[in-house]
């Protein structure tokens, strides 16, 4: 690392507390009097509060404290000695703790001798190992001073003291209740001993009570609260400013009433008016008191505002602060694109530039661009100097010459153009496949374009989506984004053990389209998926010659495929039989590729799927590595959606058609089970069931009828899908994996179910009834919310409001969680952030601490793992097995 | 309930614990590179600790089942406590 030649000072500790009138004083450059801000002629009135001492903001300036330009002048604070002491409103609550444990007439702690002792000793202890444990243990010890009643250090009765937001305070004296005024708070505050305080937890050092009760008022300096000039010269203060204007004005009026022997009662008003303006100061948004307002009836942005919330400076200008280089806009799908490349708009790629360092290789190519300037695209916005010294090149008026004038070593801002890297980010940046590097496509139109397969890393969609893009701007930066960020390094998840890229929705379903027994392809066919997967090479042999060349979809994969590449597993369409004949499987659900070939089975979820460990698509890349599993990605997953959009996929209502006997079989099984819940009521009521352990007798009864409904869905949906073949796309869809899944089929073609709220039957509604269509007291399934309808045939009134129920409980149980499960990771991800895994494979965290001596334990990395576990060894067996026996 | 001492070390659910020897626990650190209050901590009065005999500066090796390697092992800084 560098070491600077000047001296360098390392932060020890830090340390907050409150500023004393002494310290206020100090700090001052002049005490500030006069409450208004600028003479006739505009100059600054020297003691009001754009007192030149206090800074300068105007270019050109020098400041009449430092002497220095606004660029070094740092600001200097003023002070207001205010005319009567005024509670400090933000630290109102300490007060109020400190007065009731405090006597109102010595000032001591109202505990015994021994018990002060006590604390303030365990405070100290406390403060060595848990300094935020020390001001807990303080409020505790005050807890039990406030239970005193009597001073045990001069036996004076204590009244109780009434704490009214935000700064009022009222003593319950036996005569009736007193207001406290600020003046005698101090004055008891003052009397507390240093010792005492220490054994409240407080450091009389840095933090005297009567420190809370202000008696002179610090004035920010002006570069805290400029003046801004608007474009028709009408000068505009900024809030605190004005606020300093009005508590001026009060605090001179107060000084001079109270010089005058005015009556106590306008002194009082005058005083109340001071502590107002005092506390809307610091926070303008104080519970109990109007806010103070602009001429315009605005609220004024006063100090705590312009910290708190989201806009404020915290979470608005420190932790979150807008960036040079980059774009945000809405993003849309183009399955031409890599998944390593984003596509980025003209526009965009016009103003967001990559400085590229003039060499002798490549003046004449920099030239150009320079040539070109800022609004032709492939062009350039800036020039820098070797001295540092930037040329915009919109105001340049002659780019020839300054193209001509070009040597090494200057360093040109060119546009953004095909192939630089790029950072890409969708918000909320949970996991690190957040943010991916991409390769930059410029393409036409305002939206970013990317490749459907990165969207579940993303979780993207296109329904307006936005997304950010960064470009990196030093040549480490884009090595590194290169190396590890780029979306081919991230395929491989540490979350699953398994790729989070891969086959989704219509790649799983052109995938077993294409590959499934029975799809032959001509030859022109052939040759156009070939053509997209990007294949090079000859057509292979066809599987049929006559009546004329053919093949099958698995031979075009096959062609893509590796010639050593092995692999064998059951397919989602598996029918999970009891005895599995694996490559011998009728229904072709056994996936068996040998030596690059795909022999048999139909690729479907459980091979080319994301998020599912151990498929054809995990062995390919753990066996090829990330650059060629890219490219399988962008090749034959591309040759999947070309073939279904060749196939012409679409689902109709004729997905759905169920023959009349079918219908009829359902009708009678609901009737069945109709007869069994009414069968099982009545056995109830007769008192001839039996409950079940532990379970009340309507719970059994409840139960019962779950069971009996449930079991007559299931044997709807079996009936259903009995006459559901894969000849309907629909069943293709869910057996394959693609999307949706039997049960949805079973609700649009057969019955729809029971509708819950909290996994209960619909109970609530009416007295003794959900909804007025039904009998007093029937708890058969129609009325508490079981769907005898599909959604083809549509839903009664009634059960579709039933279904409305459920599916607002859904809605709202979506909601909930996604807003508490989000701040549950927040913490966790927070609590996390400095460990790492350091290069002799402990965790450790950025302070040296040893977390884990080995990570997980086993030092496995999750990513390059087998699901989890380090090596998988069936695998390796059958892999050596394979190569010994041919 | 009865009197009868039991050596808490000889529990089944209780992973085998050692204490490290002034050597051992210095070509620890060495190897770790780490000083001896950047290991985890545990107190001089946890029942484990005790049963050793060990005191506060003590490093104690623990090795336990993990369900991801088989056996891990782990080191403890014993503090006051």
């Amino acid at each position: 690392m560098f070491q600077s030649i000047e001296e360098t000072k390392t932060v020890g500790g830090i340390r907050f507390g409150i500023l004393s009138p002494d310290l206020i004083r100090a700090l001052s450059v002049t005490q500030i009097v006069i409450p208004e801000t600028y003479d006739e002629e505009g100059i600054p009135i020297r003691g009001g509060p754009m007192d030149r001492r206090l800074g300068t903001v105007e270019p050109g300036v020098r400041c009449e404290t430092c002497g220095n330009f606004v660029t070094l002048c740092p600001g200097h604070f003023g002070h207001v000695e205010l005319a009567r002491p005024v509670i400090h409103p933000l630290f109102s609550k300490n007060i109020y703790t400190l007065l009731r444990a405090t006597c109102r007439v010595c000032g001591r702690l109202l505990l015994s001798e021994d018990d002060i002792e006590n604390a303030r000793r365990r405070a100290k202890n406390l403060e060595k190992r848990w300094p935020l444990l020390k001001y807990k243990y303080g409020e505790a010890v005050a807890k039990k001073a406030v239970k005193n009643t009597t001073c045990p250090h001069c036996q004076a009765q204590q009244y109780k003291v009434r704490f009214e937001k935000p700064y009022t305070f009222y003593e319950e004296r036996d005569s009736g209740s007193v207001q406290l005024r600020p003046t005698e708070i101090r004055d008891r505050l003052e009397r507390i001993p240093n010792h005492d305080l220490e054994a409240l937890g407080l450091d009389p050092e840095s933090a005297r009570p009567e420190w809370m009760v202000l008696t002179v008022l610090p004035v920010p300096p002006i570069s805290v609260r400029p003046t801004i000039t608007l474009e028709t010269g009408m000068r505009s203060e900024d809030d605190v400013t004005h606020k300093l204007v009005d508590l001026l004005r009060v605090n001179q009026r107060l000084k001079e009433s109270v010089e005058e022997g005015a009556p106590q009662l306008v002194v009082d008003d005058l005083w109340s008016l001071l502590q107002y303006h005092v506390a809307t100061m610091f926070d303008n948004e104080l519970p109990g008191i109007p806010p103070a307002r602009h001429r315009s009836g605005r609220p004024l942005r006063t100090i705590a505002q312009r910290l708190k919330g989201k806009e404020g400076r915290f979470r608005g200008s420190l932790a979150g602060k807008r960036v040079d280089f980059s774009a945000r806009t809405v993003v849309s799908p183009d399955p031409k694109l890599s998944i390593n490349e984003v596509g980025v708009p003209i526009e965009v790629a016009r103003v967001l530039v990559v400085p590229e360092k003039v060499t002798v290789w490549n003046i004449e190519e920099m030239r150009e661009l320079v040539r070109r300037g800022p609004s032709e695209y492939p062009g350039a916005n800036y020039i820098v100097r070797p001295d540092g010294g930037r040329i915009d090149l919109r105001f340049v008026k002659d780019r020839n010459a300054v193209a001509e004038a070009l040597k090494p070593g200057y360093i040109i801002e060119r546009h953004l153009r095909d192939g630089d890297i790029v950072l890409f980010n969708r918000q909320p940046s949970l996991h690190r496949m957040s943010i991916m590097a991409h390769r930059v496509k410029v393409l036409p139109y305002k939206t970013f374009r990317l490749n459907l397969l990165v969207c579940t890393p993303y979780n993207a969609d296109f329904d307006g989506d936005e997304m950010n893009l960064h470009v990196p701007q030093s040549e480490e930066a884009r090595a590194e984004a290169r190396t590890l960020m780029l979306v081919q390094e991230q395929i491989l998840s540490p979350r699953y053990g398994a790729p989070i890229i891969g086959g989704l929705h219509d790649y799983v379903t052109g995938a077993y389209l294409l590959t499934r027994k029975d799809t032959l392809l001509d030859k022109k066919r052939a040759s156009l998926l070939l053509f997209e997967a990007e294949y090079e090479g000859s057509l292979p042999q066809p599987a049929i010659l006559k009546p004329g060349p053919y093949w099958t979809g698995k031979q075009l994969v096959s062609t893509v495929l590796n010639g050593d590449f092995n692999y064998e597993g059951k397919a989602s369409i598996c029918r999970k039989c009891e005895a599995c004949l694996k490559e011998l499987c009728p229904y072709d659900a056994y996936v068996v590729v040998r030596d690059g070939s795909l022999l048999v089975g139909a690729l479907d979820k459980n091979s080319i799927a994301s998020q599912v460990p151990r498929t054809l698509l995990h062995e390919y890349l753990r066996r090829y590595g990330v650059e060629k599993g890219a490219k399988f990605l962008d090749g034959l997953f591309k040759t999947f959606i070309v073939y279904l959009d060749i196939y012409g996929f679409t689902m109709g209502l004729d997905s759905l058609e169920v023959p009349t006997t079918a219908l009829q079989e359902i009708e009678k099984l609901t009737n069945k089970a109709e007869d069994e819940v009414e069968q099982l009521v009545e056995r109830a009521k007769k008192g001839g069931l039996e409950p079940l352990p532990g379970r009340t007798l309507e719970d059994t009864l409840e139960q019962r009828i779950l069971e009996v409904l449930s079991r007559t869905r299931d044997r709807a949906g079996e009936l259903a899908s009995r006459f559901a073949g894969m000849g309907r796309e629909a069943v293709i869809m869910a057996r394959t994996g693609a999307r949706a899944n039997m049960l949805n089929i079973t609700q649009m073609v057969a019955v729809l179910g029971q509708q819950s709220l909290r996994g209960e039957r619909i109970k609530r509604g009416f007295a003794g009834r959900v909804l007025p269509h039904f009998k007093w007291g029937d708890i058969g399934p129609r009325a508490r919310g079981f769907v005898y309808s599909c959604f083809k045939r549509g839903l009664r009134p009634t059960e579709f409001f039933f279904h409305a129920m459920a599916g607002r409980e859904g809605l709202v149980d979506t909601a909930v969680r996604t807003a508490q499960s989000g701040y549950m990771y927040r913490r966790l991800a927070n609590a996390l952030q400095d460990f790492f895994v350091a290069y002799d494979g402990s965790v450790r965290t950025s302070e040296g601490f040893l977390v884990q001596f080995r990570y997980g334990e086993d030092g496995v990395d999750p990513a390059k793992s087998d699901h989890g576990e380090p090596v998988n060894v069936e695998k390796i067996i059958r892999e050596v097995m394979a190569e010994k026996g041919g | 309930m009865g009197t009868r001492k039991i050596n808490i070390l000889e529990h089944e659910l209780v992973p085998q614990h050692i204490l490290l020897s002034e050597e051992e626990s210095v070509k620890l650190l060495k190897r770790m590179g780490v000083s001896k209050r950047q290991l985890p901590w545990i107190l001089a009065s946890d029942p484990v600790a005790k049963a050793l005999g060990a005191k506060p500066g003590d490093v104690i090796m623990v090795v336990r089942k993990s369900p991801t390697a088989g056996l891990a092992v782990a080191y403890r800084y014993v503090v006051r406590g």
